[in-house]
């Protein structure tokens, strides 16, 4: 018997009561929001439950809201899929902005290593008890977190560009 | 030399001194890379080992991060096709295939189905072609370069036939939303049925060079065994899965591009150690030619290859310059004055390497607002310092090489 | 299947050896300068090292493969070892994290050494005008040939090569030790 949109949802709410949230069909994944500090027990759930056998994670990573209020400013989100079924969900997690922590999914989803610390690596998101937290793609020196909204795209210290050029001020925005 | 390369606090020393009291043995540290020549792409390991034997491998990547993400970020719709190309560069229109359909989702366009024929031949092409240089070069790496040589002729032939598609040959930027820019002109089919004709049987030369041979099973079989849960724990997808047994394929769980319409099988191997990816890949590689065959034989007639979508479709330069319309569609879509709605994406392609999937987050502007690419190299090569642990210096680099690390895609 | 070009076909006139310098012909002997031979013997046998990173590393493979040989150019042996290259071909992209082991390699070359930077991305940087990628590698080598291109084709950097080989083919003896010299590589902080 194929696993409805519905049948996720009941389950969901009669496990979690409110911390799960705003469920929603968007375009051909079910999505839906998590509190913070409920994640890995959504996720083990997911999991586990017989019915539900989300066994494979397909991805993670965070977003950069500035423009929400200061409980919302990251988001980690998080593609499930079950291969019985053939179903994706996604789970959208937001954090807040001035402290951003979630606790780690890897010793349930051993891929998810290295995603949670590029995902660190790009926002700046502390994975509590993740084995590893260090940068992975840029530079082990680098101070700041590129992926935020204010960070340029375009390396401050370059000599060789006019910014008038390429119609940019000189703080290169 | 080991304190020159770590720190004393770092479990290496660690358990170099303590192997050293021991029993008076000495372990040494290796470091492979970022410069190697059996490394395909910049990734460094520093291995610990006992003689020629691996006990850990610390990999580090990011040598080549281009800041893909961040660039998408700043970038309109049409030209992040650039970017896609140089993910996987070895089969780029995949990619470029792989955007195009993630944003026709995005704004609900429906491509018609000579088009998507097109595509669907186009992607199997440079499918072959990845898959041409993964298994050559595993070749290589076991010391045999006369296979390398003779297929590699035929990826030239391959870039011949994307050369007359699209003008480029190896980063190829094809289509638009909605198909293709211009149509196959005929001496793209003709070039790509002598291709058919021609490359099955360097094909079969290759692998007769390769199945059987004494030298290539004894060092490829049962290295880098990996089982099938492992596999799926590690979030392995594509030729790496389906060698440990797994028969999960993003052309079949969720077609794409008129894939149902197609007949083919999933090879799987049973132990998923360095032979059994090299033959799942060979024999997709024959699977693909059969695509490619069908495909031509049920390609629906007439010369429509876009979608009729004036909204976001560039228009032919031609049209611009003497239409009024076209003109103004092409300011429109240049400009970004064209409805993009504010919505949230995600579209699954079976690259060369697995499930390389594109998340797309819009908030209305002609650039998008988050853009991830779910690359499947940079998760499967996770599990790379597990599958070498116990492995001789040697077996670590067939593995390596079997795998099919690109760089491109692993950093991005 | 593979083109191959029957034995009846080929002549000595389709062959091109390299012409000999200019010098004096004598019976068993030939005077030229010393600086023409060690160039001609230089140019000609230029072993590189790929340091492939990235796309262009692909169209360099084409280029080492049959159709586009460049072997037939003198570069029969590629080695990956600085100390037994010649010549530094850097292909593809060169990040920040990876400028330092560029630099590493280049110093570990010996005398006499060339540079050929193949690609936008090793020439300026490319298209990836970003935080994290080196804007050109002639922020920490010198380099001597650039192969623009996205990538470019073999054809191009064959032409590089060749380009390279003329520089080489020209260049004095002494050029190593000469004071410009010192100073271009103390420009660059190489010792």
């Amino acid at each position: 018997m194929a696993l409805e949109t519905i049948q996720i949802q009941d389950k969901l709410t009669e496990t979690f009561g409110s911390t799960v949230s705003d469920f929603n069909q968007e375009k051909d994944i079910f999505s839906f929001e998590v509190a913070a500090d409920n994640i890995t027990a959504v996720i083990l759930f997911l999991k586990n439950d017989p019915l539900l056998r989300f066994h494979f994670l397909t991805d993670l990573c965070g977003i950069h809201y500035p423009d929400n209020d200061v409980d919302h400013q990251f988001a980690v989100v998080y593609h499930l899929h079950n291969w019985y079924e053939n179903k994706r969900i996604k789970i959208k997690a937001y954090i807040n902005g001035e402290n951003p922590e979630i606790k780690t999914i890897s010793n349930i989803f051993l891929s998810t290593n290295w995603m949670e610390r590029e995902t660190y690596d790009f926002y700046g998101i502390n994975f509590i008890g993740h084995p590893q937290l260090k940068r992975i793609l840029n530079m082990d020196e680098m101070i700041s977190f590129p992926m935020r909204k204010e960070f340029p795209m375009e390396d401050s210290g370059r000599t060789d560009k006019d910014d008038r050029f390429f119609g940019r001020t000189t703080d290169n925005y | 030399m080991s304190e020159l390369l770590l720190p004393p606090e770092h479990r290496y020393a660690k358990r170099i001194a303590a192997q050293l009291n021991e029993d008076g043995s000495e372990l040494s540290i290796l470091n492979l890379g970022p410069t190697h020549p059996a490394t395909h792409g910049i990734f460094q390991n520093i291995l610990l080992m006992d003689g020629e034997r691996i006990l850990e491998a610390e990999p580090t990547i990011g040598y080549i991060h281009r800041a893909f993400e961040k660039i998408a970020e700043n970038r309109p719709f049409y030209q992040i096709t650039p970017l896609t190309d140089r993910m996987n560069y070895c089969s780029s229109p995949i990619n470029n295939m792989g955007w195009w359909m993630t944003l026709e989702k995005l704004l609900d366009i429906e491509v018609p189905k000579r088009a998507q024929y097109l595509r669907v031949i186009v992607m199997e092409l440079a499918r072959i072609t990845d898959h041409i240089i993964c298994n050559s070069i595993l070749g290589v790496d076991t010391g045999a370069y006369t296979g390398f040589l003779y297929v590699f002729q035929f990826r030239e032939k391959v870039y011949e036939i994307y050369e007359e598609i699209c003008g480029a040959r190896l980063t190829t930027n094809m289509g638009r939303i909605g198909g293709f820019e211009r149509d196959w002109s005929p001496k793209a089919f003709e070039l790509l049925n002598t291709f058919l004709e021609e490359f099955p049987a360097a094909w079969k030369e290759f692998e007769n060079l390769f199945e059987r041979n004494r030298i290539f099973i004894d060092r490829t079989v049962n290295v880098g065994a990996i089982t099938a849960e492992q596999a799926m724990a590690y979030g392995f997808t594509g030729p790496n899965l389906r060698a440990a047994g797994v028969d999960y394929d993003v052309r079949v769980s969720q077609p794409y591009s008129s894939y149902e319409d197609f007949d083919f099988i999933i090879p799987v191997g049973k132990s998923g150690d360095t032979y059994d990816r090299f033959c799942v890949r060979n024999a997709e590689v024959w699977e693909s030619l059969s695509i490619i065959r069908q495909a031509l034989a049920k390609m629906p007639e007439g010369n429509d290859f876009h979608a009729d979508v004036p909204d976001y479709y560039l228009p032919p330069k031609e049209d611009v310059y003497h239409n009024m319309e076209s003109l103004i569609y092409h300011f429109k879509i240049v400009m970004g004055e064209v409805p993009v709605p504010v919505a949230e994406v995600y579209h699954p392609v079976e690259g060369g390497n697995g499930e390389l999937g594109f998340y797309l987050v819009t908030d209305g502007s002609r650039t998008p607002y988050r853009l991830h690419f779910r690359r499947p190299c940079f998760i499967y090569y996770q599990a790379y310092p597990e599958m070498i642990k116990g492995a001789l210096l040697s077996d670590a680099i067939v593995i390596l090489s079997s795998l099919n690390v690109i760089a491109g895609e692993l950093d991005a | 299947m593979y083109n191959l070009k029957s034995k009846s076909n080929m002549s000595d006139s389709n062959i091109n050896m390299v012409a000999p310098p200019e010098g004096v012909v004598g019976e068993g002997f030939f005077a030229t300068k010393l600086n023409d031979v060690v160039g001609m013997a230089r140019a000609n046998s230029l072993w590189p090292l790929p340091f492939a990173t990235s796309c262009c590393g692909i169209e360099f493979m084409a280029t080492m493969a049959s159709h586009y040989d460049l072997a037939r150019f003198g570069s029969e042996r590629v080695s990956f070892s600085p100390r037994q290259a010649d010549m530094l071909m850097v292909m593809g992209t060169i990040s920040k994290k990876m400028a330092p082991i560029l630099r590493q390699v280049y110093e570990q070359m010996s005398e006499p050494r060339w540079v050929i930077a193949v690609g936008a991305c090793a020439s300026s940087g490319g298209i990836f005008d970003t935080y994290s990628v080196l804007q050109g590698i002639d922020k920490v080598i010198p380099v001597d040939v650039y192969v623009p291109g996205c990538p470019p084709r073999p054809e191009q950097i064959v032409d590089g090569v060749m380009k390279l080989q003329e520089l080489v083919r020209t260049e004095s003896v002494r050029r190593r030790s000469s004071p410009e010299y010192q100073e271009l590589l103390a420009s660059y902080n190489i010792k």
